[in-house]
């Protein structure tokens, strides 16, 4: 479904990504393990195709198509939406408006805002009518976010660290979110640090210095970050002899 | 006084553009008062609520008081309109909200044909002790941008007293804006003043709002969304001064630009005078937030769509 060959964004003189090689199938759940600092928010950004992000070599294909050079809503359209981790906030715009307009102009989705909520775990009754604003704290934010992506049915979800922030109880919440995903149909690319979150894909990445060092079974890449990357020595610059391209 | 339906009809239907109800103006179970150029069409009191009128020259003339305690559940619908293309109208209100009185005002302005037209308000408002008055008011001036409006205000509220407006102008042309309001306030006054504008074409929009904290523990917000379009140029300047213990103010002000011509400016103006008042400020200028542009894409709306979705929010 979504083929990344040779991707390197360079920034200020700083290499960020560098020969990113990544295959993620049709329906999969694909997670990316990756310390702080190790490009996986600007992988996102790169496949979203967000302005300041646009590839210094490589090409992005999206079920065979090149996608490089589209812009963000033309990927949107094609069914590529990104739930980010510190989502923007809307003055004006009620809860029940953002996620329609996600149906509405994305993929056409069958589940009602209500329903969508409700998958998220925000009672509909409570949070329809509030504004996507400040008054909303950090994780309901992100939960309406993930309510919006639901909303939309995309094709590929790209959700960049969902469960960050979000009460423990909760993280059952985003389990199911991902899950209702796939059983629509959609892969989905996790970014997660969370590892029982990251233990529902079908498959998984490690990203460390800005390029793919293995990907596999999600058991072993987790066994893997947790041995070699949350006290990494490479200081994002890994072994030439570790890169090895999923 | 005149009293013509046929005019009255007219002068609410015009007002449909600018957000109101027609019917609601005109029932007779509401409270209000109606001014087409400077002809009273409507105005009618209700138990606790008088509101006395008088055409002048040029407009007109009104005193509406709210006897201390009456708390009014339905508003008070206030229409100043001038219909044909070219006039001028000077509106001189006085409002007195008695001692623990509850009352809230929807006023529409229209000028549909304005191809000419001056409006003028001046306002006289005393909230008394303990006493709550919202006032919201929306603008409609027609296409053609021929309208020149100066809405200018003074705002008593008295200890435990709160003031809230809104002056709303987001559908057609402004034209010419000069918003001037200000508000002193009591001991644990609260006042919160809310200005919202869509300039287009060549308008010129100023908002001045101005308060005073004079007395201990009391709260102002002065709030401000500009969205500058085409070649229109706004100025936004907001000022609160602290002058008694524990007071609290905040000034808060967006403008954004969606056109390459367009111009604007913010002048926050923070003044305290006793050491335990604090007031702060935040202002933004500049395009629509690119991270807002990029969620909403990232949804499948065009970047067009994407700017009026947040431009539309923000001026709701």
């Amino acid at each position: 479904m979504l083929k990344l060959e040779g991707i390197a964004l360079s920034a200020g003189g700083k290499t960020i990504l560098h020969d990113v090689n990544l295959h993620v199938r049709e329906a999969e759940i694909h997670s990316i393990l990756g310390a702080n600092g190790t490009g996986k928010s600007t992988l996102a950004g790169v496949i979203m195709g967000l302005s300041g992000y646009k590839p210094t070599a490589g090409r992005i294909f999206f079920r065979g198509e090149d996608i490089t050079d589209l812009p963000v809503w033309e990927r949107a359209r094609r069914g590529i939406t990104l739930a980010w981790q510190e989502p923007a906030r809307f003055e004006g715009l009620t809860v029940a408006e953002y996620l329609d307009l996600a149906r509405r102009h994305g993929g056409n989705g069958d589940l009602s805002p209500a329903e969508c909520l409700r998958k998220v775990g925000l009672p509909p009754e409570k949070y329809l009518r509030r504004a996507v604003d400040a008054t909303l704290s950090g994780g309901e934010r992100r939960r309406v976010e993930l309510a919006s992506v639901l909303a939309m049915r995309p094709k590929l979800a790209i959700l960049d660290e969902p469960d960050s922030g979000i009460d423990p109880l909760a993280i059952e919440n985003i389990v199911d979110v991902i899950r209702t995903l796939a059983r629509q149909g959609a892969a989905v690319l996790l970014i997660t640090h969370h590892e029982s979150v990251a233990a529902i894909a079908d498959r998984a990445s490690s990203l460390c210095g800005g390029t793919i060092l293995k990907t596999g079974d999600p058991a072993a890449i987790a066994r893997f970050y947790r041995n070699h990357c949350l006290e990494c020595l490479h200081v994002n610059e890994p072994k030439a002899e570790e890169v090895v391209s999923g | 006084m005149a009293e013509s339906s046929v005019e009255l009809v007219e002068l609410s239907q015009a007002m449909a553009p600018a957000g109101a109800d027609p019917a609601a103006l005109l029932h007779a179970r509401f409270a209000g008062l109606a001014v087409s150029h400077n002809r009273i069409l409507r105005c009618r009191g209700v138990d606790g609520l008088r509101i006395e009128g008088e055409e002048t020259p040029t407009g007109a003339k009104a005193r509406i008081t709210v006897e201390p305690g009456v708390q009014l559940d339905s508003p008070v619908h206030l229409c100043f309109g001038v219909l044909p293309k070219e006039g001028i109208q000077e509106i001189i209100s006085e409002f007195v909200i008695g001692e623990g009185a509850r009352v809230s005002f929807i006023a529409h302005c229209s000028f549909p044909n304005a191809e000419r037209v001056r409006h003028l308000m001046q306002a006289r408002i005393r909230v008394g002790k303990g006493a709550q008055m919202e006032y919201a008011e929306t603008h409609y001036h027609g296409p053609q941008g021929g309208v020149e409006v100066l809405p200018v205000a003074h705002i008593a509220v008295e200890e435990g007293g709160l003031y809230r407006s809104t002056f709303k102008l987001v559908e057609g042309a402004a034209g010419v804006v000069r918003l001037d309001y200000v508000a002193e306030l009591d001991k644990d006054a609260v006042c919160e003043l809310d200005a919202k504008v869509y300039g287009k074409a060549h308008d010129s929009i100023v908002v001045k709002e101005t308060i005073l904290l004079n007395g201990a523990g009391a709260r102002g917000l002065a709030k401000t969304r500009i969205v500058a379009s085409e070649r229109c140029v706004s100025e936004v300047i907001g000022e609160v001064v602290g002058n008694a213990p524990f007071a609290r103010g905040h000034v808060d002000c967006i403008e954004i630009l969606t056109g390459p011509d367009a111009r604007a400016s913010a002048v926050p103006k923070l003044q305290v005078n006793d050491q335990n008042a604090k007031l702060t400020h935040e202002a933004a200028i500049g395009s629509v937030d690119k991270k807002q542009i990029e969620t909403l894409m990232a949804r499948g709306l065009s970047e067009a769509e994407a700017v009026d979705v947040v431009v539309r929010g923000m001026l709701r």
